[in-house]
């Protein structure tokens, strides 16, 4: 319960710090914010009501930076980001709220299939290590994991959905459906989730393969491994009852360092494959100067990521009982 | 990489006894360079580094002239086709990689200079003063780096020091806490007890002392940083986020993806770039791999108890060995 309680604190911390980030950066830098919009919008010269106007809306004013950010933190408890520029009038939570499920359906899917199948991997290439499967399935993963995301999205995109036309190329159902409970609109959803995931899931692979893997040489060298096998239990017991059982520890904990980084991925492949998640949101804020939203994503990424930690913490203490005592 | 750090710099070969202390000085590059992998990562590097260098020799066109219509198939005149607003592919690929490895090598200097710096500090001092740099570097890791990348980029007026910068100020946490655990536990050690008792001062220990000890963690988070600093840069400029009046290979995969050249089927105007930060990558991953076999005894060991085991019964080993063979006429790898 303690633990529990430290990281909470830890996280609430780390929720502000992304909070005061958001809240200084576009303060800190030299210039007023709304003349840098202007400048790079830059075609028409806007009124002085209209400036008045856009400087309202990005929640500045001339009052002393203190009462600024009171305001600003209050807005945040009311849930209020700001109105989005780009998607005007529709305000920030709101575009926020459209694209955090795909973004999570994504991330979810992608997330499951590369734990599972790279623990698995990991296992066996640890059990028998350095046998053929060893030699060749780590390193492989190993040499795919160190193209950057997007340009496998991006050769994927090629391949399978231009060249090949297996898979359509962008958004995540087919627009012509209407979103309901049926079976042609799911399908639709599994074919566009298709590339987006199977990119993610094979960047991702390599860090569970290596993870377990180096985690399970750790156990495998243990005492209990050698008296499991002169009990003569069976091969698949001591691997999985005995060995890949304890190795998953540190598995779980290597968790949560590399949820920020595959969310970072996410964003990209997103991108590439014009999946309407939060990271293509963040880009087309970024692209569109919509800096109320790209605010409020920054604020939402960072928070789902926060939870995410939070949750596996929660799942730490319940698989290992040490830490729940500590 | 590795957290096991008794670093021997092996036997020098035991040469003429002019050339002995500079074989001496060098002698860890002397057993990086006779390990495979290695050596094929040092080949690597060295080859991606030359084209930069020489980009203005090899390539027979200059990666800024518009030179021909867009998005031309590779032949004997563009080696590798024409980018979608007519510059010469092959041009721009090795002119690109002069803005990438450099992005890439001085992100990752800055990068663990600062976590060398502040995780020496947290480890050495201890209390309170490692209880707030604990702080610092835990919410550096768990706020998500791309995101704050990709807002800040969008701040900041694109340059290549603000990219350096940028990329540095987002990833020097892991390696903070790396270089942390190692210090806290080289600073129970004999001889920094004696420096103690001898009246060195705080620094002069943490520098003289304790920072020789941890140069292969941190030439290791060097190599790993610039990997990460490499692709990560790549992405930024994808994303038309950093000065797109330079030539790198990500903005030529930010011109290629405007220009619709996948779409058009122009494969080549993608694939060099992107190769060429994988291949940096994959280079740089052995020369890391390579370095972590030498200075951590257990993978030596484990390599030469394979080499013993070749061909016996006894293929199949579970156990991490400790046995290190001392026949001297095998080719021992360190």
């Amino acid at each position: 319960m303690k633990f529990i309680l430290r990281r909470l604190v830890f996280y609430l911390i780390a929720l502000w710090a992304a909070v005061t980030i958001d809240f200084f950066l576009p303060r800190l830098l030299p210039g007023d914010p709304a003349a840098v919009i202007i400048g790079t919008k830059g075609t028409a010269a806007m009124t002085g009501e209209q400036v008045a106007s856009l400087r309202a809306a990005l929640g500045l004013s001339d009052a002393p930076l203190g009462q600024q950010y009171l305001t600003f933190l209050a807005h945040l408890f009311r849930g209020d980001l700001g109105i989005s520029f780009s998607h005007f009038p529709a305000p920030v939570t709101q575009v926020i709220a459209t694209g955090f499920r795909w973004t999570l359906l994504l991330g979810v899917v992608s997330l499951l299939f590369s734990v599972i199948i790279g623990h698995l991997i990991g296992i066996y290439g640890a059990w028998r290590r350095g046998g053929v499967f060893d030699r060749v399935m780590p390193p492989l993963f190993n040499f795919i994991g160190a193209f950057p995301a997007f340009f496998l999205a991006l050769i994927t995109l090629f391949v399978l959905g231009m060249t090949l036309k297996w898979f359509p190329i962008a958004h995540s159902y087919d627009t012509l459906l209407k979103p309901g409970f049926y079976w042609a609109y799911f399908a639709s959803i599994a074919m566009h989730l298709f590339m987006p995931a199977l990119v993610a899931i094979l960047v991702n692979l390599q860090v569970w393969i290596q993870n377990m893997r180096n985690s399970m040489i750790g156990v495998l060298a243990e005492d209990y491994i050698t008296m499991a096998e002169a009990k003569g239990l069976t091969q698949n017991n001591i691997m999985y009852g005995y060995a890949a059982r304890n190795a998953i520890l540190p598995s779980v904990t290597g968790f949560g360092i590399f949820l920020g980084a595959i969310l970072g991925g996410q964003v990209l492949i997103e991108q590439v494959f014009s999946y309407p998640g939060l990271g293509f949101l963040l880009i087309h804020a970024v692209g569109q100067r919509d800096y109320p939203l790209m605010q409020g994503l920054f604020l939402g990424i960072t928070a789902g990521v926060l939870l995410l930690n939070f949750l596996v913490d929660i799942l730490y203490t319940r698989i290992d009982p040490r830490v729940r005592a500590g | 990489m590795t957290t096991e750090t008794v670093f021997t710099p092996a036997e020098a070969p035991a040469p003429k006894q002019k050339s002995l202390d500079f074989k001496k000085r060098f002698a860890t590059l002397y057993v990086l360079l006779r390990h495979p992998s290695a050596r094929l990562g040092f080949i690597i590097v060295g080859f991606l580094i030359l084209i930069s260098v020489f980009a203005p020799v090899i390539a027979k066109y200059k990666p800024t002239e518009f030179l021909d219509s867009g998005n031309l198939k590779p032949g004997s005149q563009y080696w590798l086709g024409t980018d979608p607003m007519g510059r010469d592919e092959f041009a721009l690929t090795v002119w690109g990689g002069r803005v990438s490895l450099l992005v890439g090598f001085g992100m990752a200097a800055v990068a663990i200079v600062v976590a060398t710096i502040v995780g020496m500090i947290a480890g050495y001092y201890r209390g309170w003063v490692d209880d707030i740099l604990s702080l610092i570097i835990n919410l550096f890791l768990v706020i998500p780096s791309m995101p704050l990348l990709i807002l800040l980029s969008a701040y900041l007026q694109p340059s290549n020091s603000t990219v350096i910068l940028t990329l540095a100020f987002t990833s020097w946490a892991f390696h903070a806490r790396i270089i942390r655990a190692q210090t806290m536990s080289l600073r129970e050690k004999d001889y920094v007890a004696a420096a103690v008792v001898a009246g060195e001062n705080n620094m002069s220990i943490i520098f003289r002392q304790i920072l020789p000890n941890l140069i292969n963690i941190i030439v290791g988070g060097f190599i790993g940083l610039t990997i990460y600093g490499i692709a990560a840069s790549t992405a930024l400029a994808f994303l038309g986020l950093t000065a797109m009046d330079q030539i790198s290979w990500g903005t030529n995969l930010f011109w290629a993806q405007n220009g619709n050249s996948l779409l058009m089927g122009a494969y080549w105007v993608f694939v060099p770039s992107g190769f060429l930060v994988a291949l940096s990558a994959l280079g740089l991953a052995l020369i890391n791999f390579g370095m972590d076999e030498i200075t951590n005894p257990r993978l030596r060991a484990e390599r030469q108890l394979r080499k013993i085991l070749k061909g016996t019964k006894f293929q199949r080993v579970r156990i991490t060995p400790v046995v290190r063979r001392t026949d001297p006429s095998s080719d021992n790898p360190s």
